[in-house]
């Protein structure tokens, strides 16, 4: 058996990445540049920045080659910050509410 | 490299199972959870995990004083904008900015691969370029950051609205800055130590004495990778948004 040593891929993978990657970013910066507006604004933040971080994640950091093992322990964690994220949108609109009913008259 | 893998009586490398299967057997494995994974990398993800956990509250504190504030928050695109030749482009310098980290992650990748085949002087070269990139991003960020200041932004108020938003943007950035920093630094180093052939011939690392493999440069890789990742959220949430 060949002795493999560390991560090796061919580098066309790198730049056809790095190609999306660029066109990913374009894509999200010409939705502020001709203002798009409400939900489909932040649908479309929300997706071209979970296009671009999923690619750099599976090709850049080569987590798409690693064992499952490695890939559950380091990608499943972060999946409760979103538990984080509803407690924290909870909380700032409950202080969102309290600041408009009590102290409005002070603004 | 250690060996990883299990042996049968003949000598052949037994076959890791893949699956549900393979995590299970991995992790009840005795010794290592993480095959085929030099340890250095193992601990890398790990402290990027707690990195990922430490920037997910610094966003999701922005998200709770944005969501409370009861002033209208200062509207990202006209405070980023620049003025280039009698017009203003909104966020234009971020934009920029993104694509010189979007370029050196591309650098940064191809370091790895020509690391693995042993090209000393691509690897350096690809790593310096990295560390140019990263360099040259912070020397915008600094800029940015003298701009604002200039025009008022504090961390408790600014000429715009919510006073939130200038401490948001200082914690937030300043953090990411100083990963990026710290990123230009470790990839000069070790741009150096593969210029030097230290990984070549398996020469003992400063502080630890470990020896020096071309792992390291997959290490400090992801690290870069990562605050590339960072920024990508960082992007879309606070400048974006």
């Amino acid at each position: 058996m060949a002795h493999v040593e560390g991560q090796q891929h061919p580098i066309k993978i790198y730049l056809q990445i790095w190609g999306w990657l660029f066109v990913l970013s374009t894509a999200s910066y010409l939705v502020d540049y001709f203002h798009v507006q409400g939900y489909l604004r932040w649908s479309l933040i929300v997706v071209l920045m979970l296009l671009k971080a999923g690619l750099i994640v599976a090709v850049f950091m080569h987590m798409l080659w690693e064992r499952l093992a490695l890939m559950y322990a380091i990608l499943v964690p972060p999946v409760l910050v979103l538990v984080f994220l509803g407690i924290g949108a909870f909380e700032g609109d409950y202080t969102f509410f309290t600041r408009l009913k009590f102290f409005a008259a002070g603004l | 490299m250690a060996q990883t893998t299990a042996l049968t009586h003949t000598g052949e490398a037994l076959a890791l199972p893949e699956g549900w299967q393979g995590i299970v057997a991995d992790w009840s494995s005795d010794q290592r959870a993480f095959k085929n994974v030099p340890w250095g990398k193992a601990m890398m993800w790990i402290f990027l995990l707690s990195d990922t956990f430490i920037f997910s509250c610094f966003l999701i504190s922005y998200m709770t004083v944005r969501i409370s504030t009861t002033v209208p928050w200062p509207n990202p695109s006209k405070v980023f904008a620049l003025t280039i030749g009698g017009t203003e482009i909104p966020l234009i310098l971020i934009a920029i900015m993104t694509f010189i980290l979007i370029s050196s992650s591309g650098t940064m990748a191809m370091a790895v691969n020509f690391g693995y085949r042993r090209d000393r002087i691509k690897t350096a070269a690809l790593m310096l370029a990295t560390a140019a990139f990263g360099a040259t991003f912070v020397g915008m960020q600094a800029f940015e950051w003298t701009k604002l200041i200039l025009e008022g932004v504090r961390p408790w108020g600014n000429p715009w609205g919510a006073p939130q938003f200038g401490s948001s943007f200082f914690m937030i950035t300043g953090f990411h800055g100083f990963h990026v920093s710290v990123g230009v630094i470790f990839l000069i180093i070790m741009a150096t130590k593969v210029l030097r052939g230290a990984f070549d011939h398996n020469r003992p690392g400063f502080l630890t004495g470990r020896k020096g493999t071309y792992e390291i440069v997959e290490i400090t890789g992801l690290y870069w990778h990562f605050v590339d990742l960072v920024w990508v959220f960082i992007f879309a949430l606070f400048y974006l948004w």
